[in-house]
């Protein structure tokens, strides 16, 4: 398929630079630029079968079976009739073409369904509807609100004012915050005005197409002036047009050249481990095969010269063969004959069991998210065994393990908690969906998806507790939400971190409503009041201040100054007279972290209007400094937010999903590494670390590196590694780093004493990612048993993973469910999606998705282990059973002159494989279960033998050889012995050739399945009816076979008449069916039975007590929710980017006018105003923020927004 | 079912839509929860056995038990069963057959004969029966295997006319079709044995050899057939040849019975059946017990075995063996299966007493106190 591509690829000249002029079809389509249809189907109807064949036949077993059949047609090597080969060739061929021609339909469906949305376009001065493919480059093409963007776009116009156009950018980038972009003025102007955009001729000259989605440069020429365009310009294929009523926009890159499909790269083909030993295997085989090959062809040789020069009285050589000749030609023919030992079903059975497993995973009702209406799914039918064999974990935070929502859940206001529901006993009640949530009814501005338990606060509030009304106003005054009220009383809140609009939004329920804000003023509804509060001074936030203040002036003149930020900041600044409520808030706040809370100190202060007065002045003054002008706002901030008053303290929960910290606890006892990788702040980060409980405060110790320069990184990881492991730092130094291309070497695993924990930031990621320093950070990663990365970027997500998956012999799986996880996803052994938001790309490129992290675990310990070993005991089975089947003829061979005799029927040859045994073994492949779901999850470490491949390795595959050896002797030499110058009851004969194959055929039946039985652990009724069905299938078609019917119609292909009638009437025959059976299995009974008894694995164990509890389990002792006691406090949790609050104060960042346009544009669906919902609480990553260089001052959304307005006024 | 509490509000009981109550009553959506049916959620009943020393020691004290007494009844049939083997290729110098071995001419007129006296010392009663045994003759090489025509033995006229390519180089001979063709044909066993009684007194009486019921019955009425049926086979054969190595052609093999010739001539039949291994025995005729049942078939004493030696096997060292034998219930005389019984019962019984030891010893490891959570 590459090589098309290629080929393909090269015949393009490539492009250098990409001209266009819009509204100008015929000029623009001289280029020939691709069209906005895209197509990820690989076939079409005639195409199909050659293409599909040829593919076919690249893979390396069906040229393998294609020569074969070559071999065959050439009669003097022909030892088997051409069907043997032929009938499992074509139903292989055809059962693959019948997979890829589905798969193909499906993408062929998806492609349609993308091509034909529809967009306006505009065309010949008239907007008109038309599909997605059919738009080309250069058209001007009209974009409504939600919509998703057709092509990668210059943005023209839009009707917000400034020419915004707010986008959400999930679907590249993972993240759901707005980000801002901005048409130039000049064609800003145009404004919805068809007749100016069709009159447009503007030409761009731009890159030619590339995956980076940060970059963007080009110029437009629009009546002779020229204007440079980058990023900021242009909305890109994947995004979603939000907020904005309409835009419009000029399509610079189209379909298959569109940024978005760029970096959807293509899909790497992923094989799973049992896939890659397979491959050895296989080539192990093809030797092994050669090696048999060639000793019987000298065996050939030798009996050609010795006995075979003097039978020729009786059987004349062919002319021109010579001894020599012949040995050349037996080896051929045994080739064909032994090449049973690389089955051609094998591979077909392999794909049908990881389908059914795949089916199973897809029907599982304990994986069905029954709120969002999703099941899991399998979304690749081929990796399902390497979901037993999970190592490593990489979790993306948000959206997988939090479910992306802030929510207000208690508060400490004067040295009293609220939040908890407490009975008439005073003991506190577990929170559930029952519990009884506050009414907002007295509050008509309320949002009534906000809710809350704890009753005696809203007293509080009703009866006009001064210090509670305080906190309320602070909350609803002290922040920087920008409000939208669309209609009357319907209040909608844009807040840039999702903690804020929890806050402003308990505040609003609790009745104080932030309302509108104007730079110099926040109106609020107290409690049904409207007042207006004048907005003097907002002192921002910033990574170090981490903490927000306002000062406000209240209507009735008061000046006062609102607080909030991390308690430990506010700790330091409050008044004296505090102390004692300080000690009462810290109980408060010690509780709220150790629920894994995230938590806001407030305080507020009333300021002296003199003394105000001269401060502004000083503020004006260092504000408008050239010179140190950040330190000096500091100074002056620090100055005036001392001696505060302390109010409280608030608890934000930042949701997890449902059953996260069990499911984690569950994987981590089954030894499986967790690793989360996330956007977030460290301290966001952490703290979803401590409620997950994958860190805890009994660890040992908890490293966290976030240096800035590659030597401290360097520095921190080997203390590190000193502290875990004394020495180990030092001796990481001089491991060689993998130099001259020498082989990759593998990180053993290493064993420590005690738990740590390592938390890295993105920026000292970047450095341990290094190749000087990644073993030392991947060994001290290793000894961890959490980790967790902050502040990563989608790029460094997938090196992390690339990383372990490079040096370490594991098994990696990613979860997550944005689109910044597509990489990681990509990169790793298995990708699974959360599925259930709508067109989430992380689904799209994973293996796997399910709607909820918790399903994880019974993905993993459930499906993921039992699909491990069906395929593991599927493939010993297989090889056994094949292996045994041809070593038969090489034992044979010494009695048969090496001539390729087989011991078989040619009919029993060709049947073996695909009726005789291909049932049982695929029944125990798709049925088995060694202990159920129940057993799996309570004892997580039998998941442990697939990670360290313990259920078919190398030496399990030597051994089955070893196993099917000893059984071929058995089988041939005892029918061999029995049959030995024996007769029938009646004396005739009974050692002719015929009865000798159906005798050892009908042994080597029973001994397999006699063996199938001892592997199988679960015998359903269709494992019985398999089982019983393929013998008695067995007896049919042999009779059958053997009848005379058979013989008159075709004495040529079946002459195998009356053997069965005349040798399975014999009692010694039947004996020696059973002594052979028998003898095949004793030993592996008795080598079972010692290793149970002597060594018994962890599986032998469980099984056994399953037998001895007969019943069902003791229920999972459910761990009961510690709760803990922790000293360790959520960090400044108040998610937030420096920045905004210049914004808000400036006049820039208002919205237009409550009342909607009447721009004759109907809203489409919902507005996205605030929702609790937004994503990845303060990060906002832009562009820089994928880069691997550290930056001294981490640029945000909002500060490049800021400098790009500051240039357009 | 999973043990976890926070899913147990999803548990299986809930029909498989939901009902909603919306404007005009209660509407069912179709959800995509899947079918709770044993299959789909991996529920299937089924029987979980395990390898336990409750079902492993007694299955092989049992197994035990079982194959001794069947070895013995095995080895005591077999030891019951006479059986009188001589081998008269002539190799040895002193071998009565050692003249016709060395002097023998291919398509020799006069046939070479030979004498080979030999003594029975036990009687034989009922049926015996008399076998040719080969040695170092590969009836089971590939090439001479396939080496024959199936449809041609089977009466099939185009075939008898143009035989098989497989029959190759016995497909024709002077442009004529053989019949029947192939190298198994070809070297059809061409030796007649003779067995003669000497009396104590000297005199030699010919004992009867019954040349027919030695061929399986599938072979003589299916497997084979004449072209055209059994009337005139010296019509049917007539635009064929017979075999190069043959003295007359197939309607001629047996010229005592008219119902014996051509295709379905028994010996013919029974040599066709090609052996599974080099060294083989064919049943050749049989002595059928005497009426009067009280005289043993063969009394002990002296015979003579009065050859006609056709069949060349000295070439590729091969020997030439008369067989003597009485059957029973398991056939001929075959000690292996009894010895081999016995022996896996005891070792059986054996491994059964070893791991009971082993068992009482080491089974308590098997205990689930130790297993990690």
């Amino acid at each position: 398929m590459s090589f098309f591509t290629m080929d393909f690829a090269k015949k393009k000249e490539r492009e250098m630079e990409r001209k266009l002029r819009a509204n100008d079809r015929e000029y623009n389509l001289s280029f020939k630029y691709a069209t906005n249809a895209i197509k990820t189907s690989k076939y079409n109807v005639f195409t199909f079968l050659p293409l599909n064949l040829f593919e076919q036949f690249q893979r390396i077993a069906n040229a393998y079976f294609l020569i074969l059949l070559l071999l065959q047609l050439i009669p003097a090597i022909s030892s088997l009739s051409w069907f043997t080969t032929v009938v499992p060739l074509v139903l292989v061929l055809f059962m693959t073409a019948a997979k890829d021609a589905t798969d193909d339909i499906n993408r062929h469906k998806s492609d349609n369904h993308v091509n034909n949305r529809k967009v306006n376009v505009l065309i010949n001065g008239q907007l008109r509807c038309e599909k997605w493919m059919n738009v080309r480059v250069g058209d001007v093409i009209q974009l409504e609100n939600n919509q998703f963007v057709t092509a990668d776009l210059l943005l023209l116009s839009s009707s917000e004012p400034l020419n915004l156009v707010y986008i959400e950018t999930a679907e590249l980038d993972g993240e759901t915050n707005l980000k801002v972009k901005q048409a130039l003025t000049v064609t800003g102007d145009m404004g919805d005005n068809i007749h100016k955009l069709a009159a447009f001729t503007g030409e761009v000259r731009c890159e030619p197409p590339n995956n980076r989605l940060d970059r963007f440069t080009g110029t437009l020429i629009n009546g002779g002036q020229k204007y440079s365009l980058d990023n900021n310009r242009i909305l890109l294929r994947g995004c979603t047009l939000r907020n904005t009523e309409w835009c419009f926009g000029l399509v610079l890159f189209g379909g298959p050249e569109t940024k978005l499909m760029k970096n959807c790269g293509k899909t790497t083909f992923k094989r799973t481990s049992v896939d890659r030993l397979m491959n050895v295997l296989v080539l192990c085989i093809f030797g092994f095969l050669a090696v048999m090959c060639t000793i019987l062809a000298i065996g050939n040789r030798i009996w050609e010269q010795r006995w075979g020069s003097d039978f020729m009285v009786f059987l004349p050589r062919e002319d021109g063969v010579n001894a020599s000749f012949s040995a050349f030609l037996t080896f051929w023919s045994y080739i064909i004959i032994l090449n049973t030992v690389v089955p051609i079903s094998l591979y077909v059975s392999m794909e049908v069991i990881r389908l059914g497993n795949s089916f199973y995973i897809d029907w599982d009702r304990n994986m069905y998210h029954a709120c969002s209406d999703t099941p899991a799914e399998a979304r690749t039918t081929t990796l399902n065994e390497e979901l037993g064999q999970i190592k490593y974990v990489f979790s993306d935070k948000t959206g997988t393990l939090t479910q992306n929502i802030m929510t207000f859940n208690k508060c400490s206001i004067n040295g009293k908690s609220y939040g908890d529901v407490i009975d008439c006993n005073g003991q506190r009640l577990e929170i559930t969906e029952n519990t009884e949530t506050v009414d907002w009814s007295f509050n008509p501005l309320a949002d009534q998806r906000f809710s809350f338990h704890d009753h005696s606060l809203v007293e509080a509030v009703k009866l006009e507790s001064p210090q509670v009304h305080n906190f309320f106003r602070l909350l609803s005054l002290c922040h920087t939400v920008m409000a939208e009220e669309k209609k009357k009383d319907e209040l909608l809140y844009q807040a840039q971190s999702p903690d804020e609009g929890a806050l402003v939004t308990a505040a609003r329920n609790f009745g104080f409503v932030f309302r509108s804000r104007t730079p110099e003023s926040v109106t609020i509804v107290e409690m049904g009041e409207q007042r207006s509060y004048d907005l003097l001074a907002l002192l921002d936030f910033s990574n170090v201040r981490k903490r927000m203040s306002v000062i406000v002036r209240s209507p009735e003149g008061k000046l006062c100054l609102f607080c909030k930020g991390a308690d430990t900041m506010i700790y330091e600044r409050l008044h004296r007279s505090c102390s004692k409520l300080m000690d009462v808030t810290t109980e408060h706040l010690n509780e709220y972290a150790g629920e894994g809370l995230r938590t806001l100190a407030l305080a507020f202060k009333d300021l002296d209007e003199e003394y105000f007065k001269g401060w502004q002045q000083r503020h004006h003054v260092a504000s408008t400094a050239l010179e140190d002008r950040e330190e000096k706002l500091d100074l002056l901030y620090e100055e005036i937010e001392k001696d505060l008053m302390l109010l409280g303290a608030t608890a934000i929960e930042d949701k997890l999903q449902d059953g996260v910290p069990q499911t984690i606890e569950q994987l981590s006892q089954a030894d499986i590494k967790i690793w989360v990788l996330t956007g977030d702040k460290q301290e966001t980060a952490e703290n979803i670390g401590y409620s997950c409980n994958m860190l805890r405060e009994e660890m040992d110790d908890i490293f966290i590196v976030s240096a800035n320069n590659p030597d401290d990184v360097k520095q921190e990881l080997r203390n590190a590694l000193n502290t875990m492991k004394p020495g180990a730092g030092e001796e990481a130094t001089f491991m060689p780093v993998s130099s001259l291309g020498s082989k990759i070497k593998e990180v053993k695993d290493e064993e420590v004493a005690g738990e740590y924990g390592l938390v890295i930031n993105g920026h000292s990621l970047a450095y341990a990612l290094d190749h000087s320093t990644e073993m030392l950070f991947l060994r001290a990663a290793c000894l961890c048993k959490t980790v967790i990365c902050c502040r990563v970027t989608p790029l460094q997500k997938a090196q992390v993973v690339e990383l372990v998956k490079k040096y370490k012999q594991a098994v990696t799986l990613a979860i997550g469910d944005g689109a910044n996880d597509v990489s990681m996803i990509k990169a790793a052994h298995i990708g699974v999606g959360i599925s259930g938001q709508e067109g989430m790309q992380a689904v799209l490129s994973s293996d796997y998705s399910v709607a909820q992290f918790r399903y994880l675990e019974r993905l993993l310990l459930v499906h993921g282990r039992w699909s491990y070993l069906r395929m593991c005991k599927f493939l010993r089975y297989f090889f056994y059973k094949n292996f045994t089947f041809t070593f038969v003829h090489f034992w044979f061979a010494f009695f048969c002159g090496f001539s390729a005799q087989t011991v078989y029927d040619e009919w029993f040859i060709t049947l073996y494989n695909l009726v005789y045994t291909a049932l049982p073994v695929l029944g125990m492949s798709l049925f088995d279960q060694d202990v159920n779901d129940t057993w799996s999850f309570q004892y997580p470490k039998l998941y442990v033998p697939g990670q360290l491949n313990q259920y078919f390795s190398k030496t399990a595959f030597f051994k089955c050889a070893l196993h099917s050896v000893y059984s071929s002797v058995v089988l041939f030499f005892i029918p061999y012995a029995a049959m030995n110058d024996t007769v029938r009851s009646d004396g005739k004969d009974i050692a002719d050739y015929q009865s000798f194959a159906l005798l050892t055929q009908t042994c080597l039946v029973f001994t397999v399945c006699i063996q199938l039985g001892l592997e199988m652990s679960y015998w359903t009724a269709v494992n019985q009816l398999f089982v019983w069905g393929s013998l008695t299938m067995y007896f049919a078609v042999t009779f059958a076979m053997y009848s005379n019917g058979m013989y008159l119609t075709a004495p040529a292909s079946f002459p195998f008449i009356g053997t069965a009638r005349n040798s399975l009437n014999q009692p010694n025959v039947w004996l020696t069916i059973l002594l052979t059976s028998i003898l095949c299995v004793l030993p592996v009974v008795a080598y079972r039975f010692l290793l149970i008894q002597l060594r018994p694995t962890i599986n032998d164990k469980v099984m056994f007590m399953v037998r001895q509890a007969k019943a069902t389990p003791a229920p999972r002792t459910r761990r009961a929710q510690v709760r803990r006691s922790s000293t360790r406090r959520s960090g400044y949790a108040f998610s937030h980017a420096q920045g905004y609050g210049d914004l808000v104060t400036s006049n820039r960042f208002l919205r237009r006018p409550a009342i909607v346009p009447t721009s004759g544009f109907s809203l489409l669906g919902r507005t996205t105003g605030f929702s609790p919902m937004g994503r990845s609480a303060g990060y906002s990553p832009t562009g820089s923020a994928q880069n691997n260089r550290p930056q001294h001052v981490e640029a945000t959304s909002l500060q490049m927004f800021s400098t790009e307005l500051d240039h357009s006024f | 079912m999973m043990a976890s509490g926070y899913n147990a509000k999803e548990e299986d009981g809930h029909p498989a839509g939901v009902t909603v109550h919306g404007v005009g009553g209660p509407v069912t959506v179709k959800n995509k929860k899947p079918d709770n049916t044993a299959f789909k959620q991996q529920r299937l009943p089924a029987w979980q056995p395990i390898l336990t020393a409750g079902t492993v020691l007694p299955a092989f004290f049992v197994i035990g038990l079982i194959f001794i007494p069947i070895g013995i009844g095995l080895f005591v049939t077999s030891k019951n069963i006479k059986e009188f083997e001589i081998d008269y290729t002539g190799v040895d110098m002193s071998s009565p057959c050692f003249n016709c071995s060395q002097n023998y001419i291919w398509n020799s007129t006069t046939p070479c004969t030979c004498s080979v006296p030999f003594t029975l010392d036990q009687p034989f009663e009922n049926n015996v029966f008399m076998y040719y045994g080969l040695s170092n003759f590969y009836q089971n090489h590939r090439r001479y295997v396939k080496s024959r025509d199936d449809s041609q033995l089977n009466g099939d006229l185009s075939s008898l006319k143009n035989p098989s390519k497989e029959c190759e180089p016995y497909r024709t001979s002077n442009d004529k079709p053989i019949a029947p063709c192939g190298a198994i044909a070809n070297s059809l066993f061409n030796d007649t044995l003779g067995l003669y009684y000497i009396d104590p007194n000297g005199s030699r009486t010919a004992i009867p050899l019954v040349r027919k019921g030695i061929a399986w019955w599938t072979d003589k009425h299916v497997k084979f057939r004449n072209p055209g049926g059994n009337d005139n086979l010296t019509v049917a054969f007539q635009a064929t040849t017979k075999p190069v190595n043959w003295r007359k052609p197939v309607y001629e093999l047996d010229p005592s019975d008219s119902d014996n010739n051509g295709f379905i001539n028994e010996d013919f039949i029974v040599w066709m059946r090609t052996a599974a291994l080099p060294t083989f025995r064919k049943l050749y005729r049989i002595i059928q017990k005497k009426p009067n049942n009280l005289s043993p078939t063969l009394p002990l004493g002296q015979y003579v075995l009065d050859v006609t030696y056709n069949y060349p096997v000295r070439s590729f060292e091969g020997r030439k063996r008369m067989i003597l034998s009485t059957i029973s219930w398991m056939g001929g005389k075959n000690p292996f299966l009894g010895i081999a019984y016995i022996t896996v019962g005891s070792v059986c019984f054996f491994l059964g007493i070893v791991l009971l030891v082993i068992h009482h010893k080491y089974g308590n490891r098997n205990n689930s106190a130790d297993i990690p959570h």
